[in-house]
């Protein structure tokens, strides 16, 4: 779980929310301004020049019909060069040029104009329709509007009674102002994408905001609740998708955290259990204990049936008070009131004593470092308990000879492979060369252990096989054993060897120095 | 013949180990209460006392501590319940020389009413021989068994008396918790060293050590306690 939250956490923030909004935003605003833009730009544009181009023929037509009948029919050469002038004049600039032409007659405004605007195509069309042509040309840099037209005479008032004089006239007029006017068009338009631009990305950004916020306290809410923080409730503001979805996470973490606690409480009555029994078991079992001496003794003077009676009553009693011993032991490590009391010894010199003790010493080859060479803060009970169960396990259950092994080695050396009850996870400890760790080693000779089983080793009252006799042990041998080792932060495996037979293999961190210690839970 | 006095509040138990232990050649006196036991201190004359820590009315704790109000040289041994630690602590600091875990067989209770009597009745080394010792303030008896603080004599329990003379029989030697336990308490190696410690704190208050910087006897930081002659 914490894994996949970890695994969004890495997305780069590209393809984030956040990002893509901005980028919508943004595409949707250039769109908008650049298809506004180029409407107005081309309406505006269209407008401009209709405007002029009417303007410029309106006053061409009206200079032409002031004009026109000054001039006689045929024209010579210096009317025709007079009516180009005069029509020129009709523009105060100056900026219009002239064209007259009367069959092989031509004049211009500006003396020498080559008049290079005009087309043939223009032309033509003045030869063939009595109506104004026009037509834009744009050369090089700059557009000019072209117009065209014949002088006609107007008899009366019909159409058909007009009548063309044969003199043509052209004017060329330049249009920058219409151009600086639609430059400046474009410019404005592209001025004003740019702020629209702006404006989306801060309205995305605006608008992230409020849509991450929600989906950010998810986020933290989510990750909290994986950490176990079963309470976290998120604060639902508003009736969007996301406060219903806040509403719906709310929901499920209570109704988590309801269940959880139901578990917890089951879980913890079920414990509790199991220490009441054993406790309530406790004071007839010191009753009983008390006296399996005096029962042993005085079971010689008794008729064999009743003297068997009383020996199995006695005998029965021990084993009993030992598994409620270990029962209370194995509660006391479930609600967490294991306690370590740590004193610094010698190593080989406890596995040494735990063997003696059981008058085991005959019974299991060891070898140890020698005396003062492995000294650790330990808790000598439990060491005691972890290597009396180790070793008591492999002389009733594998084959002997059985050899115990103790030697240190650094963290870091890849150990045997093996099945581990526990893993602990360590901080890295600045020393040099990693920690140190005690390892011990229970080797037995038979014929080793199942790989069905191997896994199941720690387990509480694990049989391997069904039917399989009671033993000496409580089945609860091993677990306690895990525990012990757990508590000192180490671990325990279990496996088999290539040579045949099992290995037990305990590592404790060895910890010599007083700010270490202290008491394990 | 010990007299043994026993206060448990259970009466199978009471009645369980008071068998035992008188088939095993004690005189015993059982009382149901620790009232009832504080009582019998003065009239039965014990010479060890077996009390039940959980007991009602009258706490263990406080029976132990009373008794050791009236008499510093008295032996007690707790019956407790395995996992309460913290019972155990108290007790030890509140005077009791050693403790067993119940559902406890007679004979194992036994051995230690014996360890604890020997502790009373016995010195190491060679007894007979008067002796006595003084180092500074401090003299050791060690034929009379008797302790004296700038010339006033200091009651001490069985084990605080043995844990001392242990210790001072040779000054300068470090001996670890585990060996002061086979020594003083006859327990096994893997007791609980927690018995030494709460002895040596108890003689360190009655010979007036000061607790920060005691000047006979030294705790050796990862080694177990030493006896300093000077």
């Amino acid at each position: 779980m914490r894994g996949a939250l970890k695994m969004r956490a890495g997305v780069p923030q590209l393809r984030g929310l956040r990002m893509r909004l901005i980028v919508a935003f943004a595409l949707v605003a250039a769109l908008a301004a650049a298809s506004t833009g180029a409407l107005t730009f081309r309406e505006a544009r269209t407008s401009v020049l209709q405007q002029s181009q009417d303007t410029v023929i309106k006053l061409l037509r009206t200079q032409v019909d002031r004009l026109a009948p000054d001039i006689g029919i045929p024209p010579g050469e210096a009317e025709v060069r007079r009516l180009a002038a005069g029509i020129a004049e009709a523009e105060p600039a100056g900026t219009w040029r002239v064209l007259v032409v009367y069959g092989g007659l031509s004049a211009t405004s500006v003396p020498d104009d080559p008049f290079e605007e005009v087309t043939p195509e223009l032309r033509r069309a003045v030869d063939t329709s009595p109506a104004t042509v026009f037509q834009r040309v744009t050369s090089g840099d700059h557009t000019s509007l072209v117009v065209g037209m014949s002088v006609v005479y107007d008899l009366s008032a019909t159409d058909s009674a007009r009548i063309p004089s044969g003199i043509k006239v052209f004017l060329t007029v330049p249009q920058t102002r219409e151009g600086a006017y639609v430059d400046a068009l474009v410019a404005a338009v592209q001025r004003a994408t740019v702020p629209a631009l702006a404006l989306a990305v801060l309205l995305a950004l605006l608008a992230a905001r409020g849509v991450l916020r929600p989906v950010r306290a998810l986020r933290s809410a989510t990750r909290s609740i994986a950490e176990g923080r079963l309470d976290t409730r998120l604060a639902v503001q508003g009736s969007d998708e996301l406060a219903d979805l806040s509403h719906t996470f709310n929901e499920t973490a209570a109704a988590l955290e309801e269940s959880v606690a139901e578990l917890r409480g089951m879980e913890a009555r079920a414990r509790r259990f199991a220490a009441d029994v054993s406790h309530e078991l406790r004071t007839p079992l010191a009753a009983m204990s008390a006296v399996t001496d005096v029962l042993d003794e005085d079971a010689s003077h008794l008729d064999p049936d009743t003297a068997t009676a009383v020996r199995l009553i006695s005998g029965e009693t021990v084993k009993l008070a030992r598994l409620v011993d270990d029962l209370m032991e194995i509660s006391r490590f479930d609600a967490g009131a294991a306690v370590l009391h740590l004193d610094e010894i010698d190593l080989a010199e406890s596995l040494r004593r735990t063997l003696a003790a059981r008058a085991w010493t005959d019974l299991v080859d060891v070898a140890l470092p020698p005396p003062d060479a492995l000294r650790g803060r330990v808790d000598p009970r439990r060491l005691d308990v972890v290597v009396a169960n180790l070793v008591g396990n492999a002389l009733r259950h594998g084959g002997r000879p059985v050899r115990v092994r103790l030697y240190e080695r650094h963290e870091g050396y890849e150990g045997h492979e093996g099945y581990e009850s526990h893993k602990e996870h360590r901080g890295d400890r600045g020393d040099e060369g990693g920690e140190r760790l005690a390892v011990i080693e229970v080797l037995d000779s038979g014929p080793g252990i199942p790989a069905s089983v191997l896994p199941h080793v720690f387990e509480r009252f694990y049989k391997s096989d069904a039917a399989r006799t009671r033993t000496e042990g409580s089945g609860l041998g091993l677990a306690i054993t895990a525990e012990n080792v757990r508590v000192h932060g180490g671990t325990v495996r279990a496996a088999n060897r290539p040579e045949g037979g099992a290995v037990f293999t305990v590592e404790l961190p060895l910890r010599s120095d007083e700010s270490t210690g202290g008491s394990g839970s | 013949m010990p007299r043994v006095l026993l206060i448990e509040d259970d009466r199978a138990v009471r009645e369980g180990v008071a068998l035992a232990l008188r088939r095993l050649g004690h005189e015993l006196a059982a009382a149901e209460t620790g009232e009832d036991g504080l009582e019998r201190l003065r009239s039965f004359r014990p010479d060890v006392v077996v009390l039940d820590l959980m007991l009602p009315g009258m706490p263990g704790l406080d029976v132990c501590r009373g008794m050791r109000a009236q008499d510093q040289t008295l032996p007690i041994i707790m019956a407790t319940a395995r996992g309460d630690d913290e019972d155990i602590v108290v007790g030890l600091e509140a005077g009791a020389d050693d403790y067993v875990v119940k559902p406890v067989q007679a004979r194992v209770l036994e051995a230690r009413i014996r360890a604890v009597l020997r502790r009373a009745a016995q010195a190491p080394g060679e007894g007979g021989i008067p002796r006595i010792d003084t180092y500074g303030d401090l003299s050791i008896d060690r034929a009379g068994l008797a302790v004296a603080w700038q010339g006033a004599p200091v009651a001490l329990a069985p084990s605080e008396l043995r844990l001392l003379l242990t210790l001072s029989a040779s000054p300068g030697q470090v001996f670890s918790r585990q060996q002061l336990l086979e020594a003083v308490w006859e327990h096994s190696y893997h007791g609980d060293a927690r018995l030494v410690d709460a002895c040596v704190k108890r003689l360190r208050t009655k010979m007036g050590e000061p607790p920060r910087e005691p000047r006979y006897i030294q705790t050796v930081r990862g080694f177990g306690y030493r006896f300093a002659a000077r």
